[in-house]
């Protein structure tokens, strides 16, 4: 029997890193896992994934700044599978680089991502999963990725600082919102630290290319250094957290933030 | 239940009742060996024998009896992995004009010191384990985060908790030890405790409606809700989760209110 049995999610950025942990996990507890990113329909990326997950996955090609991706979203959703239980808000992009440098153009592209996303997600998802929710022990469950770079301030990460502080603050608010109208959707933030996983490696070559290292695996070596538990996360074990937010177990845990970084912002 | 505990020891302070008695149940249920401790023998007997656990008569901020409950625990079980410090009150609290020396000091003893010693027999105990590996857990309270104004002292020790966690995770990385060290800031929490005090006023049904009021989510957390914030953290799902706090309170601290 497994903890999700019977439940509907959706996650974005689903074909790679966290996303692609969490729905794994997702479908080995017995959800039924859309996965939303951008690739075509029938990439290598989208077959792979799907070779992996088996029956219980399916996959939707959508762009989550757009409005229109988000109505074919929740359209699938309703006619596909009648029901929406768990959003993981995943799917975002970094940038870094000092704050006279940025364009506003590259300010924009992250604050749709990271923000817009987030807030389309929510928006075009909350009514069919206010009807599912009443259907399943612990109720609904919003998960929005947000980072510990949500939390605390980094040197020439100031735009994704804004952008993840941002998901943490507006979970906050639909948590309370939910709550006070009695709507079955529990709303919680994820603050992963450290992730091995395709968006930090390429932020770490680009540090390497701007001369900051000599190598990626210097600047590995130094974040590890840096971590409490000696090392960086594997994509996976932000798939357990994910599971228990989704849950009945965390029934009670909304407005909540779940910090996941082997000890980096208690220091 | 699925049986994330297996082959694990767990340690509960205050196990005889509320959040504790929950804890116990749920770890038990995972699969966890039990120990637990409080001042009620045969609340605690009974308990032990519906759990098949380990029930040790100790006071949590005894500095000296710590050694033999740890030897207890060794002798019975063989191994500690996980530790639940979780023994507290409010009881003899007062604002900041009207407390006691005696209260502060015996709250401080509590729910400060106890604490700290739980942590620090914990981890002594844990680095023995094959790659010093453990997971221990602290019960603040949302109310380090939003401070009660009649209760200083209850509020001072759960903020101070919290600093002891990040404290001791911070350490435990320093030394390689893979042991977690977390907190929980639980809100209103529907515990024996909370029935007690709402049935002891004139009008019950009204003070329960305050205190379900205090959440957003309008009603009072489960005593199994809060046991399940515990197994998940002492389980290997949280394998990447040290130094954190974790609020399981309706969503009572998300907004600006205050409680």
């Amino acid at each position: 029997m497994g903890k999700l049995d019977g439940r509907v999610a959706l996650v974005t950025g689903g074909l790679r890193g966290i996303g692609l942990a969490i729905a794994t996990r997702f479908v080995a507890e017995g959800a039924q896992v859309l996965l939303a990113d951008l690739d075509a329909d029938g990439s290598e990326a989208v077959g792979a994934a799907l070779a992996g997950l088996g029956d219980q996955a399916a996959y939707i090609s959508a762009n989550v700044t757009d409005e229109a991706s988000w109505h074919a979203i929740a359209e699938h959703m309703r006619s596909a599978y009648g029901a929406a239980h768990i959003l993981v808000n995943n799917a975002g992009i970094d940038l870094t680089g000092a704050v006279e440098s940025l364009s506003l153009e590259a300010w924009r592209r992250i604050m749709a991502v990271n923000v817009d996303g987030v807030f389309l997600g929510t928006r075009a998802l909350v009514p069919l999963m206010a009807q599912s929710g009443a259907d399943i022990a612990g109720g609904a469950s919003i998960i929005n990725v947000s980072s510990i770079m949500g939390i605390v301030g980094y040197s020439e990460v100031s735009a994704y600082n804004a952008s993840k502080g941002a998901v943490r603050l507006f979970t906050k608010g639909i948590a309370i919102e939910f709550a006070t109208k009695r709507m079955p959707i529990r709303a919680n933030s994820l603050h992963p630290g450290f992730v091995k996983t395709p968006l930090l490696n390429a932020g770490f070559q680009r540090w390497v290319d701007k001369g900051f290292a000599q190598k990626p695996e210097d600047l590995v070596a130094a974040m590890e250094g840096a971590t409490p538990i000696g090392r960086l996360a594997e994509p996976s074990e932000l798939a357990g957290p994910a599971v228990f937010l989704a849950s009945e177990d965390a029934s009670y845990v909304t407005g909540a933030e779940l910090v996941v970084d082997g000890g980096w912002t208690a220091q | 239940m699925a049986s994330r505990l297996e082959g694990k020891v767990a340690l509960v302070t205050g196990g005889t009742s509320g959040i504790g008695a929950g804890a116990v149940r749920r770890l038990a249920a995972e699969g966890a060996k039990v120990v637990f401790t409080g001042s009620k023998a045969d609340i605690g007997e009974a308990l032990a024998g519906e759990v098949g656990g380990l029930f040790v008569s100790h006071r949590v901020e005894d500095a000296a009896a710590w050694p033999a409950l740890i030897e207890a625990v060794m002798g019975a079980y063989g191994r500690l992995d996980i530790a639940f410090a979780n023994a507290g009150t409010e009881q003899g609290d007062a604002s900041i004009e009207d407390v006691s020396i005696e209260g502060w000091s015996r709250l401080i003893g509590i729910n400060q010191t106890g604490v700290m010693l739980t942590v620090q027999h914990a981890i002594r105990a844990m680095a023995k384990n094959e790659g010093a590996t453990g997971a221990i857990i602290i019960n603040s309270s949302m109310n380090a985060a939003r401070p009660l104004g009649n209760y200083v002292t209850y509020s001072t020790t759960k903020a101070a908790v919290v600093a002891l966690a990040k404290s001791a995770a911070v350490y435990c990385g320093q030394k390689k030890y893979r042991i977690r060290v977390n907190a929980i800031l639980p809100g209103v929490v529907e515990t024996d405790l909370i029935r007690n005090i709402m049935e002891s006023m004139p009008d019950p049904a009204a003070v329960r409606a305050i205190y379900e009021g205090m959440a957003p989510l309008n009603r009072m957390a489960r005593v199994e809700e809060v046991a399940g914030l515990v197994a998940y953290l002492a389980s290997d799902e949280a394998a990447f989760v040290s130094g954190a706090e974790i609020t399981i309170d309706g969503a009572t601290t998300a907004g600006m209110m205050g409680v």
